[in-house]
């Protein structure tokens, strides 16, 4: 099927136009800029008149508890709503969830009871006709779960070892190709679909053909409701963009079809810029717009990405603070061939943080080489400074796991764009795990056995051999369960809450990770390492629970670059990724594992009981990889050198770092700021670092933003793996977040 | 004695501690080694624990060099190096040198911090191992320096103009101190000496903070600058000014 469309003028012919190869559309068409920021350009007054209309609108959210309004009626499906504006007038891009900006929608084939509580939350009252339909007519994602769950699966979860699941809200971390409406057009797509379809006529039709069947069935019902929801807007997205404008015009209406149908824990956007660029030197080259459109155009772009929004629970807020969406972009990297994939767009994209003030979303991502152009590295440097808004991903490491088209979900979750995807599986609680191995299975929160039940310790000292072959008994039970849980949910959500648009934005044969995760890494070393090199006394109470320890004498602590304890934690790994990948899973996934918490580290903290380290009860966990805090306490690079031996081998999903720094611990003037950042950088990725958010605030900027929130509505920061306005955590995450170990001066 | 020691016999420091990411002592990311011990009595030293002698840890040089390795990869990627401050790193020159020669081999920058409050003789090795000195100016002016830091500036001069001779690469750090080192006499007096200097690369003028003070606190003694300000940026730019003024100037011999 070759044809060159009308709209591909000016550009290079390839495989792309006989078949959905966007990567190769990108190679043969992008132009690398080595340069600098200097031709940059701000915010038109069309821009600033608009920010200012959607400032208010985001005060008057705030103001209301934190919810604008909610559509309660409606249950959201890509055409669901009339079309939306802002000011119809000044929006060069268009688009909106439901019929108002901010107006939350409803989407209750996940649960129907999330979306109950959520509106009562915000003082409104669910439709009781959606209630009824979701409750006597319809089976949500939700209630297939919990029809099917056993009983022990049931007491883990309450426990807390397994957690934070996505059993009532929508899993996420699902990319679609977004790229490939405006490259191809939507009728395109759906031909491509239907003669996936048609290929998928066998002898013997099993059920997982039947399924696949379904699924293409429903891609295209989505790609034909996505043309019409454009059409309502007066676009015609059948065809391809013509141009630059058109071009993020397409790519935002398919996202936007993707976020009015799921609300995704994670929502991520994909690696966009550098394809957009294509459009755009095009158009500029032909004289079409000038450098202030091009800049205008992003910039509303950015503004209605940040205004993405879900009806969320308060419980779900108190896991994930802040109402993060993680529209999270894929910024830079490099290519195969060795060309850079920073193009003048990736500039433009990062330069909305200056043109509209910081902001959380979207997720701005970093693809850091150390073959960056320079002057790339540097402005990226700026822009942390000022915004601490950027997380920064080694392109090192995953260009060579999965290729130059990859793009980070939610935090660090990377995947082949339009040809991977994963199933979310939050985390289990290894710090749970360890008491477990001391406990006997039983609860130290509550003494309920939850593991099968085995000897407890009974020892006047822990005995380092002893504890870790236990510990190593409770994770095979923990792996199994974890994973049994997950397939569960995966097949239901796969039954009642299909991606079925963003899927139609994949190839047919997609490579699926079971993406499983742990908490607590840094509380488990330090518990292990002081069993092994100090001496740790458990304290039981009368029931003969231990439920404290006594630590006599010093011990490594993860985060000081000290081998003793960083192996153990390197151990605890490999030995819980090599239990998973013992498991079967669900769609003959592939098991990953992440070491993240996003902001659950303090609810999981809450769950869990005095530990060996020292650590009390109720305390929260360190972050994602980070050491506890405080005790990392010989200076930044040891910290990201003991981070840097984590293996991504072993944890393909991710691995975590929240940094934050004072601007004078960095250096005394701006330019030796920029630069030392850009070396930390460079050299914490060549030690073989995957992740690192950076963060460069004075601790009492933050003090003062608790006092006075309404000085400080911009004030972005960034926590495990996404990026968030301040003064909208939880009072609990403010103070994790300000009580954590913050690179100064003394 | 253990067999070790007496094979061997190699110099052991006396280290307070180590920063793995220092940013404000000498160029790139330093790792930076505090020594302990410091023969000036500083009014406003923010790292009063590290004046006894006696305090601290031994280390053989060795084991230093190893804790600088690890970083080389940053030090690369900043063209920084290692940065040996205190306390006083002349006190232990010897172990200074012998740390400073592993460096060098191995291609790192080496920097020392140091008062200049030394004897000549003494250091002649260290220095010529030392790709950069950063001087502490206390003050200008004979009297206020005894009376700020318990000493005669006096050695200090001497020391700086050793540097000047030798054409050692110098930074100038001055800490201003309202009240006490920022009257126009004292920054006009230390101009003077910057003045006499052909080898000063850069003069960074130090505000006085008083984060340290809870160190002296902890340590039970009084901290005679309480209530002592820090200075505003305008007097910052005002002072660097003054100090920096020698260096727009073509060298006179002194």
């Amino acid at each position: 099927m070759r044809q060159f469309m009308e709209q591909w003028k000016g550009f290079a012919e390839g495989n792309w136009c006989s078949e959905i190869d966007v990567r190769n559309f990108i190679q043969l068409n992008y132009k690398p800029y080595e340069g600098d920021e200097s031709f940059l350009e701000g915010p038109t007054e069309n821009t600033k008149k608009l920010w200012e209309k959607v400032t208010d609108l985001l005060n008057k959210e705030r103001q209301n508890g934190g919810v604008l309004d909610i559509d309660t009626h409606t249950i959201s499906t890509i055409v669901s709503h009339p079309p939306g504006y802002i000011d119809k007038d000044l929006e060069k891009i268009v688009g909106l969830q439901t019929d108002a900006p901010l107006k939350r929608a409803i989407m209750p084939f996940g649960g129907i009871r999330m979306v109950m509580k959520g509106c009562e939350a915000y003082g409104k009252k669910l439709d009781p006709n959606v209630v009824k339909i979701f409750t006597e007519y319809r089976k949500t994602h939700n209630q297939g779960v919990y029809d099917v769950y056993t009983p022990e699966m049931r007491r883990a979860k309450k426990a807390g070892i397994i957690t934070g699941l996505p059993d009532a809200y929508g899993r996420g971390r699902i990319i679609g190709d977004y790229r490939r409406v405006p490259l191809y057009g939507v009728d395109r797509l759906i031909r491509e679909k239907e003669a996936e379809f048609a290929h998928l006529e066998y002898d013997y039709i099993d059920a997982d053909t039947v399924r696949d069947r379904e699924e293409l069935m429903e891609q295209i019902k989505a790609l034909n409701e996505l043309k019409k929801m454009a059409e309502s807007y007066g676009f015609d997205i059948s065809r391809p963009a013509a141009n630059a404008q058109e071009a993020i015009q397409w790519l935002y209406f398919a996202y936007l079809g993707a976020v009015k149908e799921q609300n995704g824990a994670a929502m991520s956007l994909g690696r966009v810029s550098t394809f957009l660029d294509i459009y755009i030197e095009r158009d500029l080259n032909e004289g079409k717009i000038t450098e202030k459109e091009a800049q205008e155009l992003i910039d509303h772009f950015i503004m209605k990405l940040r205004i993405v929004r879900f009806l969320r629970t308060p419980e779900y807020d108190r896991l994930f603070s802040g109402d993060p969406t993680w529209v999270t972009e894929s910024i830079g990297g490099m290519s195969l061939d060795g060309r850079t994939l920073v193009t003048k767009t990736s500039f433009r994209v990062l330069n909305t943080l200056f043109n509209l003030g910081p902001a959380p979303e979207p997720n701005m991502t970093v693809l850091w080489s150390v073959h960056l152009p320079p002057a790339f590295k540097r402005f990226c440097a700026k822009v942390s400074i000022s915004t601490s808004s950027i997380q920064y991903e080694s392109d090192d490491i995953m260009r060579y796991h999965w290729g130059d088209d990859y793009g980070i979900a939610c935090c660090v979750s990377a995947m082949r764009i339009g040809k991977q995807m994963q199933f979310f599986g939050a985390r289990c609680n290894l710090a749970k795990a360890l008491l477990y191995a001391i406990n006997g299975g039983r609860d130290e929160m509550t003494g309920i056995q939850i593991a099968p039940k085995f000897a407890p310790v009974d020892t006047e000292y822990l005995d380092y051999d002893d504890v870790m072959e236990r510990f190593d008994m409770v994770l095979d039970w923990v792996a199994r369960l974890y994973m049994n849980t997950l397939n569960i949910i995966h097949y239901m959500h796969d039954k009642y809450a299909y991606e079925r648009l963003q899927m139609a934005l994949h190839d047919r044969e997609v490579f699926r990770t079971m993406a499983c995760g742990i908490a607590g890494l840094s509380v488990v070393a330090d518990s292990l390492s002081a069993i092994k090199y100090a001496k740790v006394k458990p304290i039981r109470n009368e029931n003969n629970l231990v439920v404290d320890y006594e630590v006599e004498g010093d011990y490594p602590k993860f985060g000081n670059n000290d081998d003793r304890v960083d192996d153990i934690a390197t151990e605890i790994v490999r030995m819980f990724m090599n239990k998973l990948r013992k498991q079967r899973s669900y769609r003959n996934s592939i098991p990953t594992l992440s070491i993240l918490t996003i902001t659950s580290n303090v609810v999981y903290g809450e769950k869990t009981g005095n530990t060996p380290d020292g650590r009390k009860k109720g305390e929260p966990l360190a972050p994602g990889a980070n050491p506890m805090h405080g005790r990392d306490i010989n200076g930044a690079l040891a910290v990201l050198n003991s981070i840097a031996k984590l293996p991504y081998e072993y944890a393909q999903d991710g691995i975590s770092y929240t940094f934050s720094i004072t601007p004078k611990a960095l250096g005394r003037e701006e330019a030796q700021r920029v630069d030392n950042l850009v070396a930390l950088l460079d050299g914490y990725f060549h030690q073989g670092g995957h992740h690192i958010n950076v963060n460069v605030f004075e601790r009492q900027t933050l003090l003062d933003a608790m006092e006075h929130p309404e000085k400080y509505p911009q004030l972005t920061i960034r926590v495990s793996g996404y990026a968030v306005n301040f003064i909208k955590l939880t009072r609990e995450q403010q103070l994790d977040v300000i009580n954590r170990t913050i690179h100064e001066l003394i | 004695m253990s067999l070790s020691s007496t094979v061997i016999d190699m110099i052991k420091g006396r280290i307070h501690s180590f920063e793995s990411f220092g940013a404000l002592d000498g160029p790139g990311i330093r790792f930076v080694v505090f020594m302990q011990g410091c023969p000036l009595r500083c009014l406003y030293c923010h790292n009063r624990d590290t004046w006894n002698m006696s305090g601290g840890k031994e280390y053989t040089s060795d084991e230093v060099f190893n804790e600088v390795k690890k970083y080389m990869n940053y030090l690369k990627f900043s063209g920084g190096g290692i940065t040996v401050t205190g306390g006083e790193p002349t006190l232990q020159a010897e172990f200074v040198t012998d740390l400073f020669k592993k460096c060098k081999k191995a291609g790192i920058h080496t920097a020392l911090d140091t008062s200049g409050f030394a004897d000549i003789d003494k250091v002649k090795e260290l220095l010529e191992n030392t790709d950069l000195v950063l001087l502490d100016i206390k003050h200008g002016i004979k009297e206020k320096h005894k009376k700020l830091t318990g000493v005669s500036n006096d050695k200090i001069i001497e020391f700086a103009y050793y540097l000047c001779e030798k054409n050692i690469p110098v930074w100038i750090r001055y800490v201003l101190v309202p009240g006490y080192t920022d009257a126009p006499e004292d920054l006009e007096s230390a101009a003077a000496i910057i003045g006499k200097l052909k080898n000063v690369q850069k003069v960074e003028v130090l505000p006085y903070h008083c984060m340290g003070a809870y160190k002296w606190d902890k340590l039970g003694y009084e901290y005679t600058l309480e209530g002592v300000r820090e200075p505003t940026s305008e007097e910052i730019a005002r002072a660097s000014k003054i100090l920096s003024e020698p260096l727009k100037r073509p060298f006179k011999n002194h």
